[in-house]
């Protein structure tokens, strides 16, 4: 099922992702030319959303691989359950059955564990693939995920070559921790994901925070711009903007103005560092709010 | 270079390539050629401009216009920015070049000239302008400019004295004066075994082995299923050996400028022998300039990187520049792993605490900090200078510069990291 490029924006939103046209593009692209989709931008803009909204709209599963490093092919791909296979050589050993037929029992997928890769290429219907913050594994597991990416076929020795039933949908992340390999990314199609301008962002607290009235949502966005614009060691991300606009929506506070005070106090959803913490004084604060409204 | 537009062209008329995904039916009639044409030229654009762009790329892109029902002229650029574009740089850099090359502008050969990003916008490009062409980079004819003339009269007399024993005395001679090629080939030589000596240390993580410390349990017990359960084949697991990166910050100011030529070498040949390693070139703001240098034709990149290092007067702003770094580069390019090395005389015409805090920052950040000092050679030189002085309870290693003899010194050291 793919959709036309102008609907995908309009169904994004329908799931509560708002998205502006170069992603909606992006996303279409992704579908016409069956390449998978790598995200990159800080840490924050909503990068794993992409993945999350795009199952949603396609009603489709989310097979998530969080990548780390020493990330290996065991925790990715496809694991045997050695406990498993153990006892069952132990119990049929007892009623006498002879090697060969132990070993095509204890080599068969009952005894197989998917792990990510391996479950997004056996689905019937064509799942959303999540390989999140990519840069985070090993080179050695980007070839191996290269490969995979091509062919969409795994082998495993013991069993047999399982071709992909359904080609997923696939979107890597990357918060650029690591140059990537010239090969992944010429692989994939290339999206920049930017911190979304005010508009977006208030449109994002609107869909995201229930009870928050327009003006508030607007003031929030406003100022969370202003925020990123300081000398920050950690710049808040869409999440944060957030949890900031929820914590404040709780609080009753339906002018930023008329509570500094409740700004200043609540600013710790954005800021994560002490050194950021102490940066952001009252003063600093009082000043940004000024600016804004 | 020459034979590319043909082969553009015939990848264009060719079939679809057989693709599992059977996108192939979604063809409607063929692009025009002038179209085609003008999208070969566009792809070839940007491949002038670094990007790397494939006939893959350009297929796609052909059958992306084909499907003309489904894409406005507006949603072309996004479209096309997301197929071509494979790093962060060149997406802030595609807009520009797109707008070009469709607004009938061909900004190809002054694309060509320096290498840099979009005219007029990127600091690289500036300070080609400021470069009149055929002056010789270093330019040894600058010598007023540096300050300390005593011991540069001294460091002079030594290297200078022909003869017999020129090459005996290389190691020793002050890298001002080194201008003959296999002087050159001597630097570069030393480059390749420094970084060798850097490449590999221990990390923490471990990797399975056939022999190791400690037993993979896991893994032990996988292959003992093979045996029914009994392990004859013992797995284990040893520290791997991971990359040292480098990370080289080159101070390009007029006060560095009879050293300029030659680390700017020595920049080239670190990049190429480490499989990571970054350099930055620094003045009143900050370039990177290891695509530049990853050019495989030594003079040209060399060349090009000399012409970005020349500085444009005024002072430097250290401080100024590492802020830059700290705040755009530093979280991709450095990690736990990472030496960082300043090559600097850290004369400073910024504000030193400014200075000071800033290296506090990157001393979070990497595994070691060495700072190159040219001028800590010479004869009498302290320190004294305020950047260098803020500079310097952050740094690991504070080390002279100023001839191959220090460069070699460096060498144990580094090894150890």
């Amino acid at each position: 099922m793919t959709f036309k490029r102008e609907d995908i924006a309009e169904k994004l939103a329908g799931v509560g992702y708002i998205a502006d046209r170069d992603i909606a593009t992006a996303l279409w692209l992704m579908d016409f030319l069956k390449r998978p989709l790598l995200l990159e931008g800080e840490a924050g803009v909503g990068k794993t959303e992409v993945g999350k909204a795009l199952a949603a709209v396609h009603r489709s599963e989310l097979i998530r691989l969080q990548c780390y490093e020493g990330l290996d092919q065991n925790a990715a791909l496809y694991e045997w359950n050695y406990q498993r296979q153990l006892l069952a050589i132990k119990t049929r050993e007892g009623v006498g059955e002879d090697a060969d037929t132990i070993e095509e029992h204890i080599f068969s997928e009952k005894y197989l564990l998917e792990r990510p890769l391996l479950a997004a290429i056996r689905r019937e219907k064509p799942p959303v693939l999540l390989i999140d913050e990519v840069d985070r594994a090993d080179e050695e597991f980007e070839a191996f995920l290269l490969e995979l990416l091509s062919d969409f076929q795994v082998s495993i020795p013991e069993l047999r070559t399982i071709k992909a039933t359904a080609i997923p949908r696939v979107v890597l992340t990357s918060n650029g921790t690591r140059e990537l390999s010239d090969a992944l990314r010429r692989r994939c199609l290339y999206h920049y994901v930017d911190f979304p301008d005010i508009d977006k962002e208030a449109s994002i607290i609107l869909a995201r925070t229930p009870g928050i009235d327009t003006a508030l949502a607007l003031q929030v966005a406003r100022m969370v711009a202003a925020v990123r614009k300081e000398d920050l060691r950690k710049v808040p991300g869409v999440a944060e903007t957030l949890d900031w606009a929820a914590t404040l929506a709780g609080l009753q506070v339906h002018d930023l103005r008329q509570e500094p005070e409740a700004v200043y106090e609540t600013m710790i959803c954005l800021l994560k560092t002490h050194e950021d913490r102490s940066r952001l004084t009252r003063e600093v604060s009082g000043r940004l709010l000024n600016k804004v409204a | 270079m020459a034979t590319r537009p043909p082969t553009v062209r015939q990848s264009t008329s060719a079939d679809p390539a057989p693709d599992s995904c059977g996108r192939g039916n979604e063809r409607s009639e063929p692009v025009a050629a002038p179209m085609r044409r003008r999208l070969a030229g566009f792809a070839r654009t940007l491949r002038d401009n670094g990007f790397r762009v494939g006939l893959a790329e350009t297929r796609d892109a052909l059958e992306v216009l084909t499907s003309a029902a489904a894409l406005r002229a507006t949603s072309l650029r996004p479209a096309l920015r997301t197929l071509f574009c494979a790093t962060h740089s060149d997406w802030q850099r595609f807009n520009d070049i797109f707008d070009a090359f469709w607004q009938g502008r061909d900004m190809r050969t002054r694309q060509l000239l320096t290498g840099a990003p979009i005219a007029g916008h990127a600091p690289a490009r500036r300070l080609a302008e400021a470069h009149v062409p055929g002056q010789a980079l270093g330019a040894a004819d600058r010598v007023e400019r540096t300050s300390g003339g005593d011991g540069d009269s001294a460091a002079a007399g030594r290297g200078r004295r022909e003869g017999a024993s020129r090459t005996e005395n290389l190691a020793a001679t002050d890298l001002r004066h080194i201008v003959d090629p296999e002087e050159t080939a001597a630097i570069q030589a030393l480059a390749a075994r420094l970084a060798r000596a850097m490449r590999a240390r221990l990390i923490r993580r471990q990797q399975v082995r056939r022999r190791g410390r400690r037993l993979d349990l896991r893994r032990t017990i996988h292959r003992s299923v093979s045996h029914g359960g009994t392990p004859v084949e013992l797995r284990w697991r040893q520290r791997k050996i991971k990359p040292l990166r480098l990370v080289v910050l080159l101070d390009a100011s007029g006060s560095m400028s009879l050293y300029t030529a030659f680390f700017v070498r020595f920049l080239h040949s670190l990049v190429e022998a480490f499989r990571e390693a970054e350099a930055f070139v620094f003045h009143t703001r900050l370039a990177h300039v290891s695509p530049s240098l990853r050019d495989r034709d030594v003079s040209r990149a060399v060349e090009k990187l000399a012409l970005m290092a020349q500085g444009i007067g005024g002072g430097t702003r250290i401080g100024e520049s590492l802020a830059t770094f700290n705040r755009w580069h530093a979280r991709r390019v450095i990690n736990s792993r990472t030496a960082l090395m300043i090559v600097s005389d850290g004369y400073d015409t910024g504000e030193p605490k400014r200075l000071a805090e800033e290296m506090r920052r990157l001393r979070q950040r990497c595994r070691r900090i060495i700072w190159l000092n040219p001028l800590l050679g010479w004869r009498d030189y302290s320190p004294q200078a305020r950047g260098m002085q803020a500079a310097l309870p952050y740094v690991d290693l504070f080390a002279p510069a100023h001839n191959l003899e220090s460069l070699t010194a460096l060498e144990p050291y580094l090894a150890r990291i």
